[in-house]
């Protein structure tokens, strides 16, 4: 329908449009009819239903005389409006040194963010942080290794519950228990990773799903041990160096001279959070250096001629689902801290699809991409609150234009590791899509 | 060609897809510095012999030694640790890899200690990758493809180099002169080559020693110039092509 009809002598065109939006119009009162015409509303005795017909037509109208203007305008015109876009379609990547100057550029303000902004921006900014650890963790899976993991969810849920059960059950601090969440993520992820050795792409995404599910489930419903649907409350919060963020003698205000304000609290929590993502991405920048690093992105190219290179794939999978899930976990963890309160609830799978969208969105494998891409996300989705459910539609719709005019992502071009004279970065036009 | 042990002997190898039998009973030998051929028609079970030595899909009876050590049931990755190299079918460089990452690949296994001297001897063996190094792998041309598919092999430093299929969708200038830098390796450094081809009238002219593989059984074997001369391999694989 699109396009083709630029061929078409103009009073055709115009009688075609027609046609095909009279025809819009009868799909639309087909569908309008039953769900907007008829609405039912609780009365007295039950319910009752209540005709809407003048709203049918109103949608009916707009649909018509959208279709017959798009048509005529747009689609079967011959010279067609989307000729506009063009230019903007996959501009060729002049944002070369984006991470060279961004990248500290974007530390340096989020340093010193809490000394220009108030307690929202601070809370808003350490959501934000969370879930750009979170996307680079997955981006080593995902990114890196080219292994598609619809459940990473399920290792942040680890993190956020091994905290809060060694917290519960044994009285451990935050600060021991965040290495221990970290290395029972990990341990999950090779947990997960052995089954899913031989599987690739839409029956890998299946798999890791129904893992992410499974643990959820498991959350849910072993009450005795882990509340069940109730979760856990009264998870301890982190303290500075033993001095905890409280009232009165003895805690961090005290020992500072300082007037008591919970603000500390929320602040040192940002700058914990902001050094686990920095520490985080430093690890990442490092092990793409290193030949494990490498393994993997080869892993994503070309697994037979991986093995076929005297590459164990085997390790090179395990070690990515474990690192992976470690820094998931590590952010799950830091999650039941700032939350003291954690259930089920917080694990569904529409966080394993958040985090994912951020990564890709960011661009497979971009670091930056993922700050950029969790920064619109997350924070323009705190930020538009007000309007409701209104911002799922314009969050679907700037995914959607994000995927059109940059579909391999915001940042797509791909740094090689190696370089025997000056930097080059691979243009985007030059990367393929990723294959799952 | 030598009396000693041969580097690889394949002895009676069968191997199955499922219940579809591919091998059926192969016996192949590689003498240290030779250059041997496997020709034969499409799905006669070149490529699957050559996967098969690699440890993909394993072999069901028989036995594959390399340099006197039983590897038929290694994993794929300890087998190609071995001081063998092969450059598979179809290339498969890694295509959103530049072209140094791609020959960094190689060397993986071996380590870096001597990655620079190694880069620069395949950018003297092939210049074109020189030109090319940090391009993207997928944007090369098939034979600047293959070019790299062969240096990636060559950077593990091996003994035992197999090559499968170098010359598929290539022009014939691009597969002579990828042929004239097999011979010279061969020729200058020892060497070992294993070749899988379907080029039957290069293939034999640059091997030492032949087989002919039909249907999943080796058929004939000699020495490139008997086979090329043989009747039977002209008529099947020569007539119609180059002679």
């Amino acid at each position: 329908m699109i396009v083709t009809a630029t061929a078409l002598p103009a009073g055709g065109r115009v009688a075609a449009s027609f046609k095909d939006a009279v025809i819009a119009a009868v799909v639309a009162l087909a569908i309008a009819g039953p769900m907007m015409g008829l609405q039912t509303v609780t009365d007295i005795g039950g319910l009752s239903i209540v005709q809407r017909w003048p709203l049918v037509f109103a949608a009916v109208a707009v649909v018509f005389v959208g279709r017959l203007l798009l048509n005529i305008f747009v689609w079967k015109t011959s010279t067609p409006v989307t000729g506009l876009f063009k230019g903007l379609k996959l501009a060729p990547s002049k944002s070369l040194n984006l991470g060279r100057y961004l990248g500290p550029a974007l530390i340096v303000i989020a340093v010193l963010l809490p000394t220009f902004s108030g307690r929202y921006v601070v809370d808003l900014g350490t959501l934000v942080l969370t879930y750009i650890m979170l996307g680079w963790g997955l981006s080593i899976v995902v990114g890196l290794a080219g292994l598609l993991d619809l459940g990473y969810v399920a290792f942040y849920a680890v993190g956020a519950y091994s905290y809060a059960l060694f917290a519960h059950y044994f009285g451990f601090s935050f600060w021991i228990c965040l290495p221990l969440a970290g290395i029972l993520a990990a341990f999950w992820g090779i947990v997960l990773g052995f089954p899913v050795l031989r599987l690739r792409g839409d029956y890998l995404a299946i798999v890791t799903l129904a893992f992410g599910e499974i643990i959820r489930v498991v959350l849910l419903n072993w009450a005795d041990f882990t509340g069940g649907p109730n979760g856990i409350s009264g998870i301890p919060r982190p303290s500075f160096f033993g001095l905890e963020f409280k009232r009165g003698a003895g805690g961090f205000a005290d020992f500072f001279g300082l007037d008591f304000s919970s603000d500390h609290r929320v602040i040192f929590l940002y700058y914990v959070i902001l050094a686990m993502a920095l520490l985080t991405c430093a690890i990442i920048m490092r092990l793409r250096r290193l030949p494990v690093g490498r393994a993997w992105e080869a892993l994503r190219e070309d697994e037979i001629a991986c093995r076929s290179l005297g590459i164990n794939t085997v390790s090179t999978k395990l070690t990515a689902f474990a690192l992976g899930a470690m820094f998931g976990g590590f952010a799950g963890a830091f999650f039941a801290t700032r939350q003291g309160f954690i259930s089920p609830e917080s694990f569904v799978f529409m966080e394993s699809a958040i985090i994912l969208a951020i990564v890709v969105l960011g661009g497979l494998g971009s670091q930056i991409g993922v700050v950029i891409a969790a920064t619109v996300m997350i924070g323009g989705f705190e930020v538009f609150r007000e309007m409701a459910e209104y911002r799922m539609l314009v969050f679907g719709l700037a995914m959607v234009l994000i995927m059109i005019w940059r579909p391999r992502g915001l940042i797509s071009t791909r740094t090689p590791s190696i370089f025997l004279k000056a930097r080059k970065t691979i243009g985007a036009e030059n990367i393929s899509q990723g294959h799952g | 060609m030598s009396t000693k042990e041969p580097l690889l002997s394949v002895r009676g190898v069968q191997t199955y897809y499922g219940k579809i039998i591919a091998l059926k009973g192969v016996d192949v030998d590689v003498h240290q510095g030779e250059i041997v051929t496997i020709i034969g028609a499409n799905g006669a079970g070149k490529s699957t012999l050559m996967m098969t030595i690699c440890g993909n899909p394993r072999a069901r009876t028989g036995t594959i030694t390399y340099n006197g050590i039983d590897i038929t049931n290694m994993p794929t990755f300890e087998i190609m640790r071995m001081s063998i190299a092969q450059s598979p079918e179809g290339r498969r460089i890694f295509p959103r890899m530049s072209v140094l990452e791609n020959l960094q690949m190689g060397a993986a296994t071996i380590g870096y200690e001597n990655f620079d001297a190694d880069l620069q001897r395949m950018f003297e063996l092939f210049p074109i990758l020189r030109k090319r190094q940090s391009q993207r792998g997928g944007t090369l041309s098939g034979g600047e493809q293959q070019m790299l598919a062969i240096a990636r092999a060559l950077m593990s430093r091996p003994k035992l180099l197999m090559l499968d299929e170098p010359s598929l969708g290539l022009a014939p200038l691009i597969v002579k002169q990828i042929f004239e830098v097999v011979a010279d390796l061969n020729k200058t450094q020892g060497l070992t080559v294993c070749l899988v081809e379907q080029n039957a009238y290069h293939a034999l002219k640059l091997a030492h020693r032949g087989y002919v593989m039909v249907n999943g059984l080796i058929t004939m074997s000699g020495t490139g110039k008997e086979l090329l001369e043989s009747e039977e391999v002209r008529a099947a694989y020569l007539e119609g092509g180059k002679h």
